[in-house]
């Protein structure tokens, strides 16, 4: 407090606007660099390990970027959550259901008319506005019954609509249907394809812009001479933007936090009978934060599963759900910072790295080939061949990363519970909230004191 | 001018005071130096207020009324026929042994419950049934038995959430570029209301506290405080008093009576009759629901039925 007061004298800035707390250049600061330098050091680590094992650089390369990409989708999912869950206290576990509904709602608005599963032939971009929109409406939905529930009730019923979705995009029924004499489908189990996937679609689309299709030659022509191939260097390109849509998510859902909005949602999730007694109708709050974090949700599913050009209902089991939970978790609720680092834990550390040694492991050979089961690769260790054991665990190591992320999140609960960086409060207003200046300058003294105590 | 206050921007319209008000911390925006003229502080927003206040209710209209009001929970009755009307710009004691229906009876006023029959007049105004949010927004503001505060938050913006109709609970002004701007000045202005305030309850120190934090006393405080941020007419308090210590008490009852004068009306619920009876100008008497007595505290203090009351006696 006096160090602020002191540099504020120094610089003569009236504004308390730079207050620790507020969205001020100060803190604004060191969040960048925690998560700038926590992304720098999971590539150094990725790096070192790919050089020591003698990793091929493409393989190096494609590594980082599927890094990059993962903890940029898990990050955009997250930051919708925390809008849900850290700010206002809703217990939504039914976010694999809206990211299911924008992606299938832009993949069936892009479909072209004549495809295996017909579409309605529309542009990208106004697939990704009614994808939005239909995840904004199917939040609606189930927010008008369950918001008036108690939290753990908006719990069962997000997690049942989800599997509706998920069921009904299942369904044959459904596989094409006609509405007004047009031909749609959600083309049933055997999925629909995206055809203007987000991937090639704005790859292309900044490779024309005249000035960053410089920067991308650049790129990509350094990128080729080490060796990397053209594929992993779209790849690339892709992580870049969604990086840009994390930056435009966080400074969105920075804004909603601090602002007399974010206020009311907050106080919802500390006792919303105190915000109803104090005048806000924390109905309606409630339903505006639900629906634009789902909104937000079904954006985050197309730029994630609508860049794998093909989505089926089984892309969105329930663990997409909790695996997007648990990040938050990791990262602690209520801080957007926290919501970030958590993705790039969750994505880098505990679900990318394993399977980076794995498939070093597997391309660089000379382990023995795995026992086929669990008894034999025991007994492998006492037979004193310990490489075989080892060899089973890099061949599961799909299932044995759950273990992993079981296991960091019974330490991180007893730990900190609170996350990373679920410690940090941050003050829910769009300035600072220091006694104001002008009259600190004058009444500091007179106020402070005799304002108190006499009275 | 009226648009864009910040707190009081609803009121503003039929409350001439809260727009001379909001125009006085206007020109203090312009001219720190006139700040030393604030020295009594919340008293600005108050001191205005009492001719107004009083002026409003000349009619003998009640700034509260209830009639007949009834609620029943499973089998009981939990508040039977009462009827009684709390004059404005008066303190008015609600006491009665426990389970007398004291609670529920301001959680029927304050949209909280719904009651089954009867009816809650608001200035004339019939307000039952409705959402609490649109009865703090008339200006009837309640405090809760046990103080509930919003533990994560500090005491500031604990404070800060009390204003009604701030531009920046609209989502889009919160975060559309161009426009924030007046939100944030208008959280200027909120904000030195704030400050003021908490001057006035001095709690000043604790501001950057979290409220979670708080002694129990402390919590009393910030609760009354909080919500006089919301520019009541009325205040319910549910036994501000209870688990203060003496001294914070005396504080606490000298700020009520303070505010009392400045044109606020108060209805409170407490245990300790003594100091309801020290304090109050009218007192009501609930007893298994039903309203025993209704006086002055002399006549209360003499009322045998009353006495019997509290003694577990039978009250015919």
């Amino acid at each position: 407090m006096s160090v602020r007061d002191y540099l504020d004298r120094l610089t003569g800035t009236g504004r308390a606007d730079t207050d620790a707390g507020a969205p001020g250049d100060g803190a604004a600061g060191t969040d960048l660099g925690i998560v700038v330098g926590l992304m720098l050091a999971v590539y150094v680590v990725f790096v070192a390990i790919g050089v020591v094992l003698g990793y091929d650089t493409n393989g190096i390369v494609n590594a980082l970027s599927q890094v990059t990409f993962l903890t940029a989708v898990y990050a955009l999912v997250v930051l919708a959550l925390n809008l849900h869950w850290g700010y206002t206290g809703l217990f939504n576990i039914g976010v694999a259901g809206f990211m299911a509904v924008g992606t299938y709602t832009m993949a069936m608005a892009t479909a072209a008319p004549d495809a295996r599963v017909p579409g309605l032939g529309l542009p990208i971009w106004a697939g990704i506005a009614l994808g939005m929109a239909a995840a904004a409406v199917i939040g609606l939905v189930a927010a008008l019954p369950a918001l008036r529930l108690r939290a753990d009730y908006l719990a069962i019923v997000t997690i049942a609509l989800a599997e509706i979705i998920r069921l009904t995009y299942l369904s044959s029924a459904v596989q094409t249907f006609t509405v007004f004499g047009t031909q749609l489908g959600t083309g049933g189990g055997s999925g629909i394809g995206i055809e203007a996937d987000p991937d090639t679609v704005v790859v292309e689309f900044l490779a024309s812009v005249p000035g960053l299709n410089v920067l991308f030659d650049a790129f990509g022509s350094v990128l080729s001479g080490m060796g990397v191939q053209q594929s992993v260097i779209n790849n690339w390109y892709y992580a870049f933007v969604l990086l840009v849509v994390v930056v435009a998510y966080y400074w969105l859902l920075q804004r909603i936090g601090h602002s007399p909005f974010g206020r009311v949602l907050k106080s919802i999730r500390e006792d919303e009978d105190v915000a109803r007694a104090l005048g806000k109708n924390t109905r309606l709050f409630k339903i505006k934060s639900f629906m634009v974090g789902c909104s937000l949700m079904g954006l985050a599913g197309i730029l994630w599963f609508g860049s794998y050009g093909f989505i089926n209902p089984n892309t969105f089991l329930p663990q997409v759900t909790f695996f997007v939970w648990i990040a938050l978790i990791i990262g602690g609720a209520g801080s957007n910072t926290g919501g970030v680092v958590g993705a790039a834990m969750f994505a880098a550390v505990l679900f990318e790295l394993p399977r980076y040694l794995a498939s070093i492991a597997g391309d660089t050979g000379g382990l023995p080939s795995a026992p086929p089961t669990f008894a034999r690769a025991v007994g492998a260790l006492f037979d004193l061949e310990p490489l075989a054991f080892v060899a089973y665990g890099i061949d599961n190591i799909g299932p044995l990363r759950l273990v992993l992320v079981g296991v960091v999140l019974i330490v991180l609960m007893q730990r900190r519970p609170e996350g990373l960086l679920g410690h940090r409060k941050e003050t829910a207003a769009s300035i600072g909230l220091s006694r104001p200046n002008r009259s600190r300058e004058t009444t500091d003294a007179t106020a402070a004191t005799d304002g108190g105590e006499e009275q | 001018m009226s648009s864009d206050t910040a707190g009081s921007g609803s009121a503003a319209g039929d409350e001439p005071t809260a727009e001379s008000d909001a125009s006085g911390a206007d020109t203090d925006a312009e001219a720190p130096a006139s700040a030393t003229g604030r020295d009594d502080d919340a008293g600005v927003t108050a001191t205005g207020r009492e001719a107004d206040e009083v002026g409003a209710h000349i009619d003998g209209t009640p700034a509260l009324a209830v009639k007949n009001l009834r609620k029943t929970f499973g089998g009981i009755t939990a508040v039977d026929g009462t009827s009684f009307a709390v004059e404005a710009g008066k303190m008015t004691g609600l006491i009665g042994p426990n389970g007398a229906g004291k609670s529920t009876t301001f959680n029927l006023i304050t949209g909280f419950n719904r009651p089954d029959s009867g009816q809650v007049l608001l200035n004339g105004d019939d307000i039952t049934g409705k959402q609490p949010y649109e009865i703090a927004d008339r200006g009837l503001v309640r405090t809760f038995q046990i103080a509930r505060e919003l533990e994560e938050m500090t005491v500031l913006e604990n404070m800060m959430l009390g204003p009604q109709h701030q531009s920046g609970e609209s989502l889009w002004r919160a975060v559309t570029p161009g426009v924030r701007s007046s939100v944030k000045r208008d959280e200027e202005k909120v904000l030195e209301r704030v400050w003021e305030m908490l001057d006035f309850f001095d709690i000043a120190h604790l501001a950057e506290e979290y409220a979670g934090n708080l002694s129990g006393g402390q919590r009393k405080l910030l609760e009354l405080a909080r919500a006089l941020m919301t520019d009541p007419d009325i205040l319910l308090l549910d036994e501000p008093f209870a688990g203060v210590n003496p001294s914070l008490e005396n504080r606490l009852l000298e700020h009520v009576h303070e505010l009392r004068e400045q044109g606020y009306t108060f209805l409170l619920v407490e245990h300790d009759i003594d100091l309801i009876m020290e304090n109050c100008s009218r007192v009501l008497v609930l007893h298994q629901g039903k309203l025993l007595a209704d006086g002055e505290p002399a006549e209360i203090k003499a009322d045998e039925r009353v006495i019997e009351a509290y003694l577990g006696g039978e009250v015919e």
